[in-house]
């Protein structure tokens, strides 16, 4: 389903992300990308979405290779991925039900299924009675409850969460990662990155570890092993 | 499609609510860009219609010897009404200057009296020439100096206010190009501090648009609602502007109007009132939407 080829990104002469790693997701994994911060997790994560472009290898979504596709086309290809950041990525001057709303009017879905779908993933992630808050009204963990709401809402094949519990403390942290795996069950693809040990010793899931830029291990079930 | 473009506008609308002081700044600095414009333009108006007026009031006089007969007087005016420089002529006999000198000096009754006794009359039958422009003048005076008309004209005084038409023509040729020049740079200055003022709106933005792009929103769907947020500060700033520039000329149009009576600002804004809430309001959307869609773009590119 998503297939990195020889990827490789370089910043500058000092500076280099990835170097050479390829693996390959397929439908309804759920793979954790594990490294220290600065081994390139973010960096990969941020190439599957056309944030960034490589600078060397093939990125395949669905058989078609990302780094082809023309910027009119990468709207479609992102609905098709919902995202997760560390850092939320609420859209501030909108509700959480608009934010968890503008999911599906980007890809084009009638009020009626709004006003039918956004109410019943808000309740799922347990934001039943914040609905109509601010994201600055919101804590932490109910900042990336909404996030999670909006990534999953239309319904993408794939969700990627780049550090979700970074900024969350420990309880927040299993909410979410509880999260994860409930809606990986359901049949959607999940990609994690995370540096946190205890979260991928417990899941006893597929593990890639990136280290200084390449891919040292790539176990199913992995653990946590970084030299 | 025409879902979408609901909700383009719906969201634009409660963002220009949501974001109130910024919405409110940006709404002002575009009210003072507009103001500035329409002022360069009203001024322009009044300056246009005062050198007018200065224009019309130099003209040029010829004066016909006593001996000269009206006939050739009118002949030489037709000809000089077909030179393509001449606006008009106006023909004054003897007769008509003397009424003219009459009543000129009803008060004075020496000099009435001296002249009735005179049994002749004494004035000069003339020609006014209006030119079309103040430095065409010294053509027409070379015309009525040639040999044929010598022993017809006694005097041109053409010659006598030549210094005064000269600088005249001098004044209002600097002031027509130095007035043009200086409103373009201020217009231009206006725009720079509006399309400003948006950049930095919409630069306060900028993470809201990556995200939106991140979430799989379109070009399109995401610079829509800024630009009718756009639309709306310019429809907002026209309102605004309006609101000053009517009780301003109410004030200053009846005091220029004693000054200077040939021109009624009042009148002229009763006569076009449309097309300027017109030139206005377009002024800002124009101002409004390409601001933001310039200052967007940037951010697009995720």
């Amino acid at each position: 389903m998503i297939r990195f080829e020889n990827i490789s990104k370089i910043y500058n002469s000092h500076s280099t992300a990835l170097k050479d790693v390829s693996f390959v997701v397929k439908p309804s994994e759920f793979v954790s990308v594990v490294g220290r911060s600065g081994a390139g997790k973010s960096t990969l994560l941020k190439l599957l979405i056309a944030e960034e472009k490589p600078t060397k290898g093939r990125i395949y979504f669905n058989s078609k290779n990302i780094l082809e596709m023309k910027s009119s086309e990468l709207p479609f290809l992102r609905r098709q991925i919902g995202a997760i950041f560390q850092d939320f990525k609420l859209l501030p001057n909108k509700t959480a039900y608009e934010n968890v709303a503008f999911a599906m009017e980007v890809v084009g879905k009638s009020e009626k299924e709004i006003k039918n779908d956004v109410p019943r993933v808000l309740d799922l992630v347990g934001l039943k009675d914040k609905t109509g808050n601010f994201p600055r009204e919101l804590s932490g963990g109910e900042k990336q409850r909404v996030a999670i709401a909006r990534a999953l809402v239309h319904r993408p094949s794939v969700i990627v969460a780049d550090e979700p519990t970074g900024n969350l403390d420990p309880i927040n942290t299993w909410d979410i990662i509880r999260l994860l795996i409930k809606i990986n069950e359901l049949g959607t693809t999940v990609i994690l990155a995370t540096h946190d040990k205890e979260i991928i010793n417990a899941l006893e899931r597929r593990v890639v570890s990136l280290e200084g830029g390449t891919v040292t291990r790539d176990e199913n079930p992995g653990r946590y092993i970084l030299s | 499609m025409f879902l979408t473009l609901n909700r383009i506008i719906k969201s634009g609308l409660l963002n220009f609510w949501r974001n109130g002081w910024l919405s409110t700044a940006t709404v002002l600095i575009m009210t003072i860009a507009l103001l500035v414009w329409t002022s360069i333009f009203l001024t322009n108006v009044v300056l246009t219609s005062v050198l007018g007026v200065l224009a019309e009031k130099v003209d040029i006089s010829v004066y016909f010897n006593l001996n000269a007969k009206e006939t050739e007087i009118l002949a030489l005016k037709s000809r000089l009404q077909s030179l393509k420089e001449v606006t008009s002529v106006d023909y004054i006999s003897s007769q008509r200057a003397l009424e003219i000198f009459q009543k000129r000096h009803a008060g004075d009754e020496i000099l009435l009296k001296s002249i009735n006794e005179l049994s002749d009359n004494p004035l000069e039958a003339s020609l006014n020439i209006l030119a079309k422009e103040s430095a065409q003048y010294a053509d027409i005076a070379s015309y009525l100096n040639r040999d044929e008309y010598k022993g017809l004209v006694s005097k041109i005084n053409y010659t006598e206010n030549k210094v005064a038409i000269d600088r005249l023509s001098n004044i209002i040729g600097v002031m027509r190009q130095s007035g043009l020049a200086a409103s373009l740079v201020l217009a231009f200055i206006a725009f720079l501090v509006a399309f400003n003022t948006v950049r930095l709106a919409i630069y306060s933005s900028r993470e809201e648009i990556t995200v939106m792009k991140l979430v799989g929103a379109s070009n399109w769907f995401v610079s829509g609602p800024f630009i009718v947020e756009g639309v709306l500060h310019g429809i907002v700033a026209s309102a605004f502007s309006f609101m000053v520039i009517i009780p301003t000329i109410s004030i200053i149009g009846p005091k220029l109007f004693n000054f200077l009576p040939e021109i009624n600002l009042i009148q002229y804004l009763g006569n076009n009132f449309w097309s300027l809430i017109l030139f206005q309001t377009l002024g800002g959307i124009i101002l409004g939407v390409f601001s933001s869609w310039f200052a967007i773009r940037k951010y697009l590119k995720v």
